[in-house]
């Protein structure tokens, strides 16, 4: 096991300088969740638009791997359509498998791909995802 | 007490873990388990097995008298009166609900009052938070000093004539406070209430006397006490628990079945419908003796001794913060390092062979009142050594090293 796998550098930079780090305005759509299991917790915001993620911000609290995730999260799903964004967090699941997959035009993601030889923590990896899942599903009923 | 000689006896610690010896100090989780408690689950697999209080034949009186003879060790370990006191249960969760749910949800009523503490376990927390819901009593919180630890003053406040029920942990496995339960016990039986103490964290390391402390109920785990999982038992009273009902029905527990009446064993087997946990009752009463062996008052200065040393070590690294007191603490030692995720702490200590336990221990009243969302626990056991801890600072320098310049 190398540290080195888990901790790349473009993760502990999303760590150390989250992106989208905040609140939104009242009318967004947020999703709370935490990982019962360490008591980590996010809140993500979402602001959509006719089917599309507009804009999307986080807070809460987590370990660096969860919350460089909701970073880059947030990044990749601005401008996105609702499938888009659950085929981005499907991929998301992929990668967290070991499975090959590649983010084109937002790499940064797969420097999380070391996270599935740490199998617990993975859902670390996977809150902020969940919650993004959560938000658009819930837009689609 | 002979470490080596006791470390011998423990298969699972002579191996390597991501290329490192292991070094385990996540037994408040669970202990791991000696080649006797192993063996004797073996043996009774390989010889004795078979459905106990129904059969007959050789192996139903081999098995019963096994079952029994641990319920027997189970009684004698914690001083109990009499075996018959002693209740099988999948562990202290499933014991303190039995208590709440066939104890406390017939006996509260509005303004009632249950009384407990914000550092409780969640399987002392929940239940009782349950049986307020459903009869209408109130819980009650013993207000916790700035360290975790209550007063006996505030505990004869928070008691009251109203109070029916009082829950609390005798060790808590966040803060390693030893509470003081036979004085609490004393003010609860002046107020008419019932004791009930979750003995998790104390029975795998201190001598227990539930006489001596006169509560009257006690929960605790097997697989934290070198047992197997999956096994722990509930004492009580025998007066209580005789005027008890059962919360589950069907084998075992049935004295007489009529179509629409029946009729219940005496304790405790009125308490333990279905096919109980034969094996691991057996390995349970195994890792009795085991401990017994090696002495229980060994085990608690060896534990307390090593506490108190990772506590000192530990307030020599730069940004550590401790949690709990310093005095009087059982063995473990519960921290944060700087702004490091607990989480990420103790993932760079696996990469070094090192378990220690992250999040919120099932703790997260007591998390928000330390004011984090979770921390870093190493706890000891009779196996561990002053090496180990110092192997665990060294752990936690790289960590601050590797964290120092990733983020700081
Ligand atoms: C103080 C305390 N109470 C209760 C429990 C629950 O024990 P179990 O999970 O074996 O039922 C634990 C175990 O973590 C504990 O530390």
């Amino acid at each position: 096991m190398q540290l080195d796998d888990l901790y790349r550098r473009v993760i502990m930079d999303h760590y150390k300088n989250p992106r989208n780090h905040g609140t939104l305005e009242a009318d967004a759509v947020t999703i709370k969740l935490n990982n019962p299991t360490c008591g980590d917790s996010i809140a993500l915001q979402l602001q959509v638009e006719n089917g599309l993620v507009t804009d999307a911000k986080f807070s809460g609290e987590g370990c660096s791997i969860s919350l460089s995730s909701a970073s880059m999260m947030t990044e990749v799903v601005k401008g996105k359509t609702f499938d888009q964004a659950l085929e981005l967090a499907d991929k998301f699941s992929s990668l967290m498998k070991g499975e090959p997959v590649e983010f084109e035009g937002y790499e940064d993601i797969e420097a999380l791909s070391g996270v599935n030889k740490f199998p617990a923590r993975i859902k670390c990896a996977t809150l902020s995802w969940n919650a993004l899942r959560k938000g658009i599903e819930q837009q689609q009923d | 007490m002979n470490i080596a000689a006791i470390r011998e006896q423990f298969p699972i610690l002579h191996q390597e873990i991501n290329g490192h010896p292991l070094v385990y100090l996540d037994s408040a989780a669970s202990s791991q388990k000696p080649r006797s408690v192993i063996d004797a689950i073996n043996r009774y697999y390989e010889m004795d097995h078979s459905n106990v209080h129904r059969g007959v034949h050789t192996l139903g009186s081999r098995a019963t008298d096994a079952y029994e003879g641990a319920r027997e060790k189970v009684a004698s370990f914690l001083n109990a009166a009499l075996p018959e006191e002693i209740i099988f249960t999948r562990g202290t969760t499933t014991a303190l609900n039995l208590v709440a749910s066939s104890y406390a949800r017939n006996v509260c009523k509005p303004g009632d009052e249950i009384v407990i503490t914000q550092m409780e376990h969640h399987s002392n927390l929940i239940p009782w938070q349950q049986v307020a819901k459903a009869t209408g009593a109130t819980l009650k919180y013993i207000p916790l000093q700035p360290d975790g630890s209550f007063t006996l003053a505030d505990a004869e406040l928070s008691i009251t004539s109203n109070t029916k029920v009082v829950a609390m942990t005798y060790v808590s496995n966040v803060l390693g406070i030893v509470n003081p339960v036979k004085e609490v016990a004393a003010i609860a039986h002046r107020n008419g209430a019932v004791m009930v103490v979750d003995g998790a964290q104390s029975t795998p390391h201190m001598r227990v006397d539930v006489r001596d402390l006169d509560c009257d109920f006690y929960a605790f785990s097997g697989h934290k006490m070198c047992g197997p999982t999956g096994i722990g038992a509930l004492y009580g009273k025998k007066a209580l628990l005789s005027k008890m009902e059962p919360i589950e029905f069907g084998g075992e527990m049935i004295d007489y079945v009529d179509l629409y009446e029946s009729t219940w064993k005496d304790i405790p087997y009125r308490f333990e419908g279905g096919t109980p946990i034969i094996a691991n009752a057996v390995g349970l009463g195994a890792a009795i003796d085991f401990l017994q062996e090696v002495g229980m008052d060994e085990i608690d200065k060896h534990q307390r001794l090593l506490a108190a040393y990772a506590y000192d070590r530990l307030s020599e690294l730069e940004g550590v913060t401790i949690y709990g007191p310093k005095a009087d603490r059982a063995g473990l030692v519960t921290f944060n390092l700087g702004d490091v995720h607990p989480h990420d702490v103790a993932t760079v200590l696996d990469t070094e062979g090192i378990a220690v336990r992250a999040g919120h221990h099932c703790c997260q009243p007591l998390m928000r009142f330390l004011n984090v969302s979770s921390t870093a626990r190493a706890s000891f056991y009779l196996y561990n050594t002053e090496q180990e801890v110092d192997q665990l600072i060294a752990g936690l320098l790289k960590t601050k090293e590797f964290f120092g310049h990733a983020i700081g």
